[in-house]
């Protein structure tokens, strides 16, 4: 069943305001367009998780989407501090629940298990345990030792960004791949934006390739260069040159509005906003290729 | 021979490193230290990335944790959470990089937030990220810091990852499996704790005084009675981080 829609189709039918919203990424394949777009379609109350927010979390609270953001770490990778969403948390104008990395993953891995909770075992580092009450400590029936525990975390929306996908929904990864598998899954809605669109047999040709299958997929969405100014891996390198001049950008309320109405509203999609950045930007992203060896399936 | 502060921390935290330590390495100046120690005296160094790369071997200077120079050529790029759990909680790695806002006497670290209200922050920093379970569960942690009072107070703000807590034996009494902050290297010199937990300074540099560590540490800070100290920067480290490693400077001209 082909779930191909445009990215605007997507984020109109699947995305409400008051949701939660995982776009998901460790610095690598971050859901920028997907992101820019709920931005233009004026999404409101949105809670914004992610183990690490960063530029695309910035500009959707300056942009007015988000009441809260669920974190481990927020930064603007690489470069210092994520400054909007720093000054609303100290503001007091943004709500904020925090994690270590290995909390906040736990939590999807949980319900991406079906799972009310999962243990960890303790840190001895309690400030945040008596700062955010989900995490809790339990006794583990077995050894009598105290673990810790933090909940299931069900995004109502998953954002995830891959290299192709079928126009079902099966998807390729491959670089990093974070905690889009474990959010896939998490999630009650999966939005795919996806840098190619390949038929089902590219994908039936690497099965082990497959980290989220079509079947939880509820939109995919063909979107090339949809993670700059972060990057696909083997399609286009990081942009450095934009996180340092967000650096900037962020600093100043007047500059970042402009930039919003640039960059954001002041274009249709991600091929306009991409054409925009003009030639010089698109050759110095390009990456000389790195094939891996082909595996040996076997027909059988 | 001239060098910056950053340099001379990097130096001296790349000798730590044992070969065939499995490292997990922060970006900036961590990975700088980690990457000197496998061109010098450890070839065999296992470098693990918080974004889930093992075996790094960074082409380029890589500018994130996340850069896509790590994943080319690494020996296995795994998710967030098989390297927090199997690699890490597993009891896998040998060594973890921390760095924070501030660092206390014994050793327990700050990124969350200065103020003492943690719903109203005065600054409201970072976060953990991977730091709280890579100071409980690394075998050994290294921290690099410049030497600055504001840096080193009696008691951090809040407690983000843990040293020693409160000194003696609490910290095995919480049950942690790694051995936690072993040394803190600054601009001035070497800090380790000592049986009861609490940093003491245990090296120089060259150059470099005790009065000046006192004077840049917020607590009344113990001075080992074998004070050592550390050998001078070398040529050939210079060369393999300037000309190899930072050439452009990035990370070895900044200050901390």
């Amino acid at each position: 069943m082909s779930r191909l829609i445009s990215l605007h189709d997507a984020i109109a039918q699947f995305v409400h305001d008051g949701d939660l919203v995982y776009a998901a990424g460790f610095t690598h394949l971050i859901p920028f367009a997907a992101g820019h777009e709920i931005i233009r379609q004026g999404k409101r109350n949105l809670t914004l998780a992610r183990a690490t927010p960063d530029l695309i979390y910035d500009q959707m609270v300056a942009a007015g989407c988000a009441r809260k953001v669920i974190f481990s770490y927020m930064g603007n990778p690489g470069v210092g501090s994520l400054r909007l969403v720093r000054a609303a948390i100290e503001r007091g104008e943004l709500e904020w629940e925090e994690y270590s990395h290995f909390g906040m993953i736990t939590r999807l891995q949980a319900a991406a298990s079906g799972l009310p909770f999962l243990p960890m075992n303790q840190t001895a580092a309690t400030d945040l345990e008596r700062a955010n009450p989900n995490i809790k400590r339990v006794t583990d029936p077995y050894s009598g030792r105290e673990v810790i525990t933090v909940p299931a975390l069900h995004p109502d929306v998953a954002i995830v960004h891959v290299q192709r996908a079928d126009e079902n929904g099966n998807a390729h990864l491959w670089g990093i791949i974070g905690e889009q598998k474990e959010v896939a899954f998490a999630a009650r809605r999966v939005i795919l934006t996806a840098e190619e669109i390949v038929p089902e047999t590219v994908i039936r040709s690497d099965p082990n390739r497959t980290l989220i299958p079509g079947f939880l997929v509820s939109a995919v969405c063909h979107v090339p260069y949809a993670a700059h100014p972060s990057y696909a891996q083997g399609y286009y390198d990081r942009d450095n040159e934009f996180y340092l001049a967000w650096d900037k950008i962020s600093a100043d309320p007047e500059a970042t509005r402009r930039y919003l109405e640039e960059w954001v509203y002041g274009v249709r999609d991600r091929a306009e906003y991409w054409a925009k950045l003009g030639e010089e930007k698109h050759t110095r992203l390009r990456v000389p290729p790195l094939w891996s060896e082909p595996v040996n399936y076997g027909r059988y | 021979m001239d060098y910056s502060p950053s340099e001379l921390m990097i130096v001296n935290a790349a000798r730590l490193l044992k070969d065939g330590d499995v490292v997990f390495v922060g970006v900036g100046q961590p990975n700088l230290a980690c990457n000197l120690a496998k061109r010098t005296h450890a070839p065999n160094l296992v470098m693990i990335y918080e974004a889930g790369v093992i075996g790094a071997e960074p082409a380029r200077l890589p500018l994130s944790i996340g850069d896509p120079t790590l994943v080319s050529g690494a020996l296995s790029v795994v998710s967030m959470y098989d390297i927090f759990a199997l690699y890490l909680q597993r009891g896998n790695v040998d060594v973890g990089f921390l760095g924070g806002a501030q660092i206390d006497r014994y050793g327990n670290i700050n990124a969350t937030m200065i103020g003492n209200d943690y719903a109203h922050p005065k600054v409201r920093l970072p976060g953990s990220g991977g730091a709280q379970e890579i100071a409980a569960w690394a075998n050994r942690c290294y921290i690099m810091t410049p030497h600055q009072k504001r840096r080193f107070p009696e008691r951090v703000d809040f407690l983000t990852s843990a040293g020693y807590l409160n000194g003696g034996h609490a910290r095995e009494d919480a049950g942690l499996r790694g051995h936690g902050p072993v040394a803190v290297v600054t601009d001035l010199g070497i800090l380790e704790p000592d049986s009861d937990g609490e940093l003491m300074l245990t090296a120089l540099h060259p150059g470099k005084t005790v009065e000046m560590a006192r004077e840049n540490t917020g607590w009344d800070l113990k001075i080992a009675a074998a004070l050592r100290q550390t050998d001078p920067v070398t040529e050939r480290e210079l060369q393999i981080l300037r000309e190899e490693l930072d050439p452009t400077g990035i990370y070895l001209k900044s200050t901390g």
